[in-house]
């Protein structure tokens, strides 16, 4: 067949996929056709991409094949599109989702755990011994800001004395771009082998453990600990899950199995993913708690039962939202 | 080879060609999207300064969304940062579909990793080891930069009474011809007449007659007589 009369038998086709392809590229709302028209898509298409082979195998004009080729493009793109997310699916991804991927990937998080706690409990026990170990892990200039944030003489627990007149919104600000900020940069960190998580992870139980030992010897202790307590259960936590997750890139990386590293990569950062966004979700909630309850003048005893609380809260969502639930969300 | 076009190959049995974007038009893109983020914080930070320390927590959050989910959010809503969309670029999967939820977020926040140890080294090194210049961000979410599919308005042939080509062509002939009569249109003359005259032994014609002569038969191969 000559390649005029191909085109003059096929032009209507081609111009109806056209007209629906235009409206299909429009925001859901702002479609003009209807659902039945719609539905001749995939049919259309489909006759469409037998109608580019043709012109290809028939070697008609490069110009036929470029336009048919582009309006294959642009028809795979609407035919294999994925669903766009909802509020629905997160509403989901919270409720079970979330506490489901991390089970599925409990050995990582055990492991992270042990990078974090260890240093972290190894460098207070011996902060609270040895007074001058701090400064091997921080700078003069650091101690003394940190001593100065929870000396019991300053009003505002956990914040600098010369800080203070600025309201609990702004530290809320502070929190979130600063641990949600480190939290994606341990998870990104597994990209490197692993290694950056676990560093990260290393770095931040030495850091906290240090200073909470420290804080612990100088008799600060009645100022430090109600203060972190509460939003400690889901920050820590949720740096711990990070650090998870950049393991399981590592070890996707490191031990990719059966799979080539790139398939073994793209297949466990979903996977992945899943812990980190939870994550980041509970440092939200975390920066909030931290900003406008752990700064709060409420006595210590509340603010202890308040935590206890929390980190059961946290230890139950954890380990077992989602019990019931079919499927992962 | 420095083709850098990828073919994909579709249920229906199509081979999608799919043109790659390289490390510098995408570092252009990034500049750009660099300067728009500048721009951004500029616009945020000055009113925010006269707010006091509500206003100083609301920029710090907004801040944050844009370091991290600026990206994110350009690339769900259609397919490209601003940046990209001004190079003629945009991010699909490795099979040509559009960029989905969980892959934008994962390469943007992979960005870091690819930043390292400092603008985007580690990046540049996984994209020139790469076939498809990924940086490892796009490895980790199976996804791709490549060129936007632009319209393109279609030329038509020189109208010229058909003419039946003096033997028979093969398959490649008879598509060189038809490439030639459909380029027609963007050549200068004298480029039209020195082409043309490359086939004056099949033609048997020289200057402007071997051009329509060429255009006859392109037009016979396209429509018969």
């Amino acid at each position: 067949m000559r390649q005029r009369a191909f085109e003059e038998q096929n032009r209507s086709n081609w111009e109806r996929l056209h007209a629906l392809l235009q409206d299909l590229d429009r925001p859901r709302r702002k479609r003009q056709l209807s659902a039945a028209e719609r539905e001749t898509f995939p049919a259309l298409y489909r006759s469409l991409c037998n109608d580019y082979a043709l012109a290809c195998s028939r070697h008609y004009s490069p110009a036929l094949e470029q336009e048919l080729h582009r309006m294959v493009l642009w028809g795979h793109r609407h035919l294999y599109a994925g669903r766009s997310a909802g509020l629905w699916r997160l509403v989901r991804f919270i409720a079970y989702g979330f506490p489901l991927a991390l089970r599925r990937n409990q050995a990582y998080f055990w492991v992270a755990c042990l990078l974090f706690l260890l240093p972290g409990l190894l460098l207070g026990v011996f902060c609270y011994q040895q007074p001058e170990l701090i400064y091997s892990v921080m700078s003069e200039s650091q101690v003394t800001q940190m001593e100065s944030m929870y000396d019991p003489g300053n009003r505002n627990t956990g914040r600098l004395p010369e800080r203070s007149a600025e309201t609990d919104m702004m530290m809320f600000g502070h929190y979130i771009s600063n641990n949600i900020g480190i939290g994606f940069r341990t998870f990104a960190g597994g990209m490197l082998f692993g290694l950056g998580s676990v560093l990260l992870l290393l770095f931040n139980g030495v850091f906290i453990g240090a200073v909470a030992g420290h804080l612990t010897r100088i008799g600060y202790h009645e100022t430090f600990w109600p203060f972190v307590s509460g939003h400690g259960s889901f920050e820590l936590t949720a740096i711990v899950i990070c650090g998870a997750s950049g393991l399981i890139l590592g070890h996707a990386l490191i031990a990719p199995g059966q799979r080539t590293r790139l398939q073994s990569l793209k297949r466990r950062a979903r996977e992945a993913l899943q812990l980190v966004m939870g994550a980041a979700l509970m440092l939200l909630l975390a920066a909030f708690i931290e900003a406008f309850w752990s700064s709060s003048g409420v006595p210590a005893g509340l603010k202890y039962g308040v935590a206890a609380l929390l980190w059961l809260l946290v230890a139950l969502y954890l380990g077992l939202a989602g019990r019931g639930a079919r499927g992962a969300g | 080879m420095l083709d850098t076009t990828r073919s994909h190959e579709t249920p229906e049995g199509i081979e999608l060609g799919i043109h790659i974007a390289g490390p510098v038009v995408r570092a252009c893109a990034w500049a750009i999207d660099m300067l728009i983020r500048a721009g951004l914080y500029l616009l945020i930070a000055i009113p925010a300064l006269f707010l006091g320390g509500l206003g100083f927590g609301l920029s710090m959050i907004i801040l944050f969304l844009i370091e991290w989910f600026y990206p994110v959010y350009f690339e769900l809503r259609q397919g490209a940062t601003p940046g990209k969309r001004a190079m003629g670029l945009e991010v699909i999967h490795d099979d040509g579909t559009p960029v989905s939820w969980s892959a934008s977020l994962i390469r943007n926040l992979l960005r870091t990793a690819d930043f390292l140890p400092f603008l985007y080294a580690t990046g540049l090194l996984s994209m020139l080891l790469n076939r498809n210049f990924q940086r490892l961000g796009d490895l980790a979410a199976g996804t791709l930069v490549v060129y936007r599919n632009e319209a393109v308005t279609r030329v038509e042939m020189p109208p010229v009474p058909a003419r039946q080509p003096p033997r028979n062509l093969s398959r490649q002939e008879r598509r060189t011809l038809l490439t030639f009569a459909e380029r027609s249109p963007v050549l200068t003359v004298e480029r039209r007449i020195e082409l043309a005259e490359i086939l004056s032994p099949l033609s048997g014609a020289r200057g402007e007659q071997a051009v329509n002569r060429l255009h006859a038969y392109a037009s016979w191969l396209a429509q018969g007589r």
